[in-house]
Order: C-alpha cells, then structure tokens, then sequence
C-alpha cells in the first residue's frame, strides 16, 4: 500500500511538472521547473533499483543538460518573451494530435505482454550491486555500441566548437 | 507492488505532453526541453520494463540515450547560438527565410 | 570476470575509417591547404573500400554483421562521399566555410552510415543513426554566417531529433513485448510468443515506420526537407540527399524484412498508403516550384516513394531492386547536384529556375549534361533512371502490386512537367544575361562518372542488378 501511495505522488507529480514546464511563459521558469521534475523522475528510477541510472540523472541531465540550457536561455531576450504569446496559433491541432496519440497508444497497451523475465533478479542486482551489474553489462556485452556512443560525444564537441565559436581559423 | 502498465503509462503520459509541447510552443528553446521530456518518458518506460522483466539490456539503452541527449542538447543550442548571432529571435515562426 | 577480445576481422574497415577521420581532424591542425584535407579523406575512402572487400561475418556477439547487403550499402555511402567532397572542395571556398572539420565530419557521418547498414541490433541501429544524424545536422548549419543555413540546421534538428524520440518509443516497446533488442532473436521470439495479431507489437511498427519516415523523407514526414536542402550548403544537400535516405532504407529493409518478417501483412499496408502520399506529394508540390534545390527536395522526396515499393514487394527481388535503385539514384542525384554548384558562383546563387534559361547557348556542355540527368531523374530510356524504375516496378508487378505500379507510373508521368521543364528553360529561351561558370577538376570528374555510370547502366543494366541480386545471397 505503502509502495502504491509514494507511486501516487511521484505520478501526479511528474505529469503536474511536465504540464507546468511546457506552459510556462517564460523559459528560466521552464528550466527550472524542469530541474524540479528530474528529481522526481530520479526517484522513481530509485523505485524500480536502478540507483546508478538515478545518479546519471541527476548528474547528466540536471547537473549538466539543463545548465547548458540555463545558459542559452539567459543569452536570448527573455524581457521580449514574456510579452508576446506562447503557442503557436493552430495550437489545438497539436492538442488534439497529442490527445489522439495517448488514446492511440493507451488502447494498444492493453494487450501488451511483458516478455518472459531474465536472469537479472533482484537479489543478484542487490548482492552485486547495481553499478556493478551494469558496468560488467557494459564493459563485455556492451562494448560495441559504448564505443559508438565515444565517437558521438567526439562529433557533439567538434560540432559545437565549429558552430559556436565565432570566428574559425581558415 | 505496483503494476508495470502504470508505469507505462506514466511514461506514456510524458512522452504525449512532449509531443504537445514539440507541436505548439513558439520558442525554440522551449521545443528542446519538450524533446528531453519525450526521452525521459522513453527511459521510464525502458527502466521500468527491464525491472519487471529483470533483464538490464533496457538500462543500457537507457544509459545512451541520457548520452546521445548530452550530444544533442550541446550541438542543438549551438545552433541556436549560430542563429542568434545573425538573427536574435528564438521563436520558430520569426525564422522563416525559407517559406514551406 | 574475464574479458575477451571480440573478433574484429568484420568490423576492420569501420574501424579504418574511425582512426582514419581522427586523424584527419588532428591533421587539419597543422595544413594550411585544405583540398589536401579533401584528398586525403577520398584517399581514405579508398583505403577503406579494399578492406572492405574482405570483410565479412558477424561480431561483438551478433551486434554488428558485415553481410552482402551492408556491403552494397556502403558502396553507395562511399560513391556518395566521393562525389560529395570532390564537388565539395572548390564550393566551400566560394562559401567561405573552407574549414577542415566539414570533412571529417562528412567521414564521421559515413561511419554512422556504416554502422546502420551493418546493424543487427536495435541499440547499434540507435546510435549508429545519431551519429550520422548529428554530424549531418552539423554540416547543414555548417555556414553559420547565413540564416538560411542556421535554419536548415535547426529545422534538421528539431525534426531529427522529435523522430528519434518516436524510434526509441517504438523500440522500447519491442524490447518490452520481445525482451531482447537483437533483430534476428526478436523475429524469433514474435512468432514463438505467438505476438503476430499483436496490437502492441503493431503499434511498435508503426513508431518505427515515423522514425524511418524521417528518414527517408517519405510522406507525411516529409515537411523537413524541402526547407533543409534548400538552406543547407549545396554539396551537402547532395550529400544527405542520398546518403541518409540510402542508410534509412537500408535499415528499413533489414528491420522489416527480418525482425518483423511474420507481420509482412501489417507494414506492408503502412508503406503502401506512405508510398502513395510520398510520391503524391513529392511530384505535385514540385510542379510549383521555383528553387532548383527545393525542386530537387521534392523530387528526391518522389524517388523515396518509389524505392518504397522495392520493400513494399517484400521479397528479395524486391530489395535488389530497391538496393539498385539507390545506387542510380545516387549518381543521377549528385550529378544534377554538380551542376547545380558549378552556377554558384561568388556573389551569384544560381538557384532560382530562370537562372537557367538559355544555358545551352553559353554552355552547351553544361546544358547537356543537366538534360541527361533530368532525363534520367524522369526515368526515360537509354538512362539509368529508366532502369532503376522498370526493375522496382517489375518487382513490385510480380509480387502482385500492379495497381500500385499504375499509379505510380501516373506519377512518373507527372514528374516529366518540372523535370523537363528544367530541360526546356535551358534550351528553349534566349538568355538574359550570361552566367559564369565555376568549373573545377573536382567537379568536372564528378560530372564525368556520374554521366558515364548514368550511361552506361542505362545500356548495360544486368551488371548493377546482378551485383544487387548476388550481395542478396543469404540474405
């Protein structure tokens, strides 16, 4: 019951943020709101034994995501922004093509069935530790694509360089 | 213990309010962060659907999708830094030398 | 815990190309001239294509197969970025973004190329698709002096990023229903579990088919490109004209055709009324453009809808004729492309339709070659356009679609007016003013193989399609 009710609250929570964080006027408000729903979104990770991917979310997204976006933020007119209106002016299409979606998909996850579970128990997860787990899945079956996602950081740095900066050497 | 289709749809629920954002917010900025709200319904779904099935394959992807999101977040405001230089808006309808 | 060294005999030439692309971006450090960036990339290329050669199998626990059809795929990838830094070279001078990063990033996109055509799992085709989506981003905003470019960059990104969100939705759900990511398993799986009739795993399919859509260009997912490669640097929108869509069909065949093999019914409905609106949309809103690139942005747009049916027919004939359409399609594409770029020159664009008029008085060669190509866009005989359309169409006859191919013949039909219209504007009116040519050995090589490959598959088609049907073999 315990377990239903801290679910409750962290559900209601992080749907009330996502709303607020889409319809603020002005975007600090909307990062910061949305700093607030990392946290919430971490918690739930921490529900469901995943205390490594709870701490990636903190440290990538709220520490690092959301204070680039805090930057760029500041370096747009944002005295401009809280005057003029939000949305698009065919925002109900939007609103009906987003509602048609849930509907949609909701309908369809009736008759989802989960596959058949692995061998990741959660005893082994807690006797092994969770980072532990990973880092061993990650390091041996995972290498290939943790090798791609080195190269995808190498081409975000290059590529935020080149087009940032403001004058190249040519 | 709660049920995986609430999770579900939690996530589900998320990944609808990032589409709505994507679609109707003017600010470029604010369509971003709609983007990261649709990743993050993603990784809900993925962790809760690898603790249910006690399989780790969903954390991982998890893990590079919280990665591929830091590339993108970075190479996405550069851009919006290029454009702001030559233009100083930050809403989509006011950039439209290309009519479509 | 013990660590083994997984096999690395199939991976060798991704793995060439990686150090070779680092090196390159640590080299352009220190050359002064950067068209030595721009041969040593071709160069590597080259080096690439041998090992490719002998290359083959599968690795790192089934993650990444080198088979056949990744390797024909990588072909076209390699003929695409040859092409594209040859045109490249004296154009980014003119455009003043002569910088040695928009090479490597050119070869960093390949290796994400690569990667999707040789992945077999999920995760691999995830990533492999964001590196080869950034770095394309990045080169379509790459004059970041001009708004129109910071435009294309952007509108790139926020659509190319909100469709991967859906990929990932859609993969998540398959790993749900399946518990697994790998693409052979999960067609193991789908028809042990009995999931066929399946609404979740439909659902799936069709998040994955947005995401590929994007991709691709196909309808309704299409509202991206014509504002992209219209804004983005010319060689580039050569470039991901063929590259991505070639890569996003590749693993539009290689996902529908083995993970989700017992559901051909399902998705071959999807694509079908996707193909229809793609090749409705691309040749109509064509009909009213003025700007060559946008014209080309419909066209290529077109030209998805129709390698759609090759997976439509969902059968191996089906898929060599898809794979041999995409290699034509290539080399009619950047060739166009290439003499799109020789009419910029400094302080003139050469972009609007009536820059064209009267060409062929000035520069018959010019004119001449353009008319082969928009022939060969439109698929009339003797060019290899014609042949790229007659085997998807013959395909897509024989596994019982003809009504489909009647109305894609229609359109066909239809493409002829902007096409040629093109034709007609360079040969049939006085010209104003004289345009400047910007000719370079770069671009006069392009122009000549393209001509040459165009040519010569359009008289000799069996060599292309056998080369298609064998890399098939076992697939």
């Amino acid at each position: 019951m315990i377990l239903e009710l801290f679910f409750a609250y962290f559900a209601f929570a992080i749907i009330v943020l996502s709303i607020v964080v889409i319809t603020r006027r002005n975007p600090v408000h909307s990062v910061l709101w949305m700093l607030l729903l990392f946290f919430h979104i971490a918690s739930v990770y921490l529900f469901l034994n995943a205390e490594f991917m709870a701490a990636v979310q903190l440290i990538v997204y709220a520490g690092g995501i959301m204070v680039l976006f805090l930057f760029v933020v500041l370096l747009v007119h944002i005295k401009e922004e809280i005057k003029i209106s939000k949305f698009i002016g065919a925002w109900s299409a939007g609103f009906t093509f987003a509602a048609a979606l849930f509907v949609v998909v909701a309908l369809s996850l009736r008759s989802f069935v989960v596959a058949p579970p692995g061998k990741y128990t959660i005893e082994l997860i807690q006797q092994e530790t969770h980072t532990k787990a990973l880092g061993k899945l990650l390091y041996t079956e995972f290498l290939f694509p943790f090798e791609i996602a080195a190269l995808i950081l190498t081409v975000a740095i290059v590529g935020a360089l080149v087009l940032a900066k403001r004058r190249l050497k040519s | 213990m709660v049920p995986l289709s609430w999770y579900m749809l939690l996530s589900l629920a998320v990944f609808t309010i990032g589409v709505f954002g994507f679609l109707t917010r003017r600010n470029i900025i604010l369509m971003f962060m709609s983007i990261e709200l649709m990743l993050n319904a993603v990784n809900i779904n993925l962790i809760a659907i690898s603790h249910y099935m006690q399989d780790l394959r969903g954390q991982i992807l998890a893990l590079f999708i919280i990665a591929v999101a830091a590339a993108e977040a970075a190479i996405g405001l550069a851009i919006v830094i290029a454009l702001f230089r030559n233009k100083a808006t930050a809403h989509v309808d006011e950039v439209q030398e290309l009519k479509g | 815990m013990n660590f083994q060294v997984p096999e690395l005999g199939p991976i060798v030439p991704e793995l060439i190309l990686t150090t070779l692309a680092l090196i390159i971006l640590i080299a352009d450090l220190f050359i002064k001239r950067k068209e030595i960036v721009a041969l040593m990339s071709i160069a590597s290329i080259i080096i690439v294509t041998f090992a490719l050669i002998s290359s083959s199998g599968t690795t790192f626990g089934g993650m990444f197969i080198s088979d056949g059809y990744s390797t024909f795929f990588k072909i076209v990838f390699f003929i695409n970025v040859i092409l594209c830094v040859l045109i490249s070279m004296k154009y980014i001078i003119i455009e003043k973004i002569n910088y040695g990063e928009y090479y490597s990033l050119i070869l960093f996109s390949t290796i994400g190329m690569m990667l999707m055509a040789s992945a077999a799992d999920l995760i691999v085709l995830y990533l492999g698709l964001e590196l080869m989506a950034l770095s394309t981003y990045i080169l379509a905003g790459f004059i970041k002096h001009e708004t129109r470019s910071n435009e294309a960059a952007l509108k790139y990104m926020l659509l190319g990023a909100f469709s991967s969100a859906f990929l990932l939705y859609g993969i998540s759900m398959v790993y749900g229903l399946t518990g697994t990511t790998d693409i052979k398993t999960i067609a193991a799986i789908i028809s042990e579990r009995g999931l066929e009739g399946n609404s979740a795993i439909l659902l799936s399919i069709m998040l994955l088919t947005v995401a590929f859509g994007f991709k691709i260009a196909a309808a309704p997912f299409h509202m991206w490109a014509p504002d992209v490669y219209e804004g983005a640097p010319t060689a580039i929108t050569a470039f991901m004209s063929v590259g991505p869509k070639a890569a996003g069909f590749a693993v539009l065949g290689r996902v529908f055709m083995v993970a989700f093999a017992s559901i051909k019914i399902d998705w071959a409905t999807i694509l079908i009324i996707m193909s229809i609106l793609t090749m409705g949309v691309g040749n109509i809103v064509a009909l009213s453009q003025t700007n060559i690139k946008r014209m080309l942005a419909y066209s290529s747009i077109a030209h998805a809808g129709y390698a759609l049916l090759g997976i439509i027919a969902a059968n191996n004939e089906g898929l060599a004729s898809m794979m041999n359409y995409m290699m034509i399609y290539a080399f009619m594409n950047i060739g166009a492309f290439a003499v799109i770029i020789m009419l910029r020159s400094e302080g003139f664009r050469g972009e609007d339709i009536n820059d064209y008029t009267g060409l062929a008085k000035h520069h018959p060669w010019a004119a001449a070659l353009m008319l082969i190509f928009m022939f060969s866009l439109t698929g009339i005989p003797p060019t290899a356009g014609f042949i790229g359309k007659l085997y998807i169409f013959l395909a897509a006859i024989n596994a019982g679609y003809t009504w489909l191919v009647v109305i894609a013949v229609i359109f066909s039909a239809i493409s002829a007016f902007f096409y040629l219209r093109i034709v007609m504007f360079m040969y049939m009116r006085e010209p104003k003013d004289e345009v400047v040519l910007t000719t370079s050995a770069g671009t006069g090589f392009v122009l000549g193989i393209t001509t040459i490959a165009v040519l010569f598959i359009g008289v000799f088609p069996s060599y292309l399609l056998g080369f298609a049907r064998a890399a098939l073999a076992g697939f």
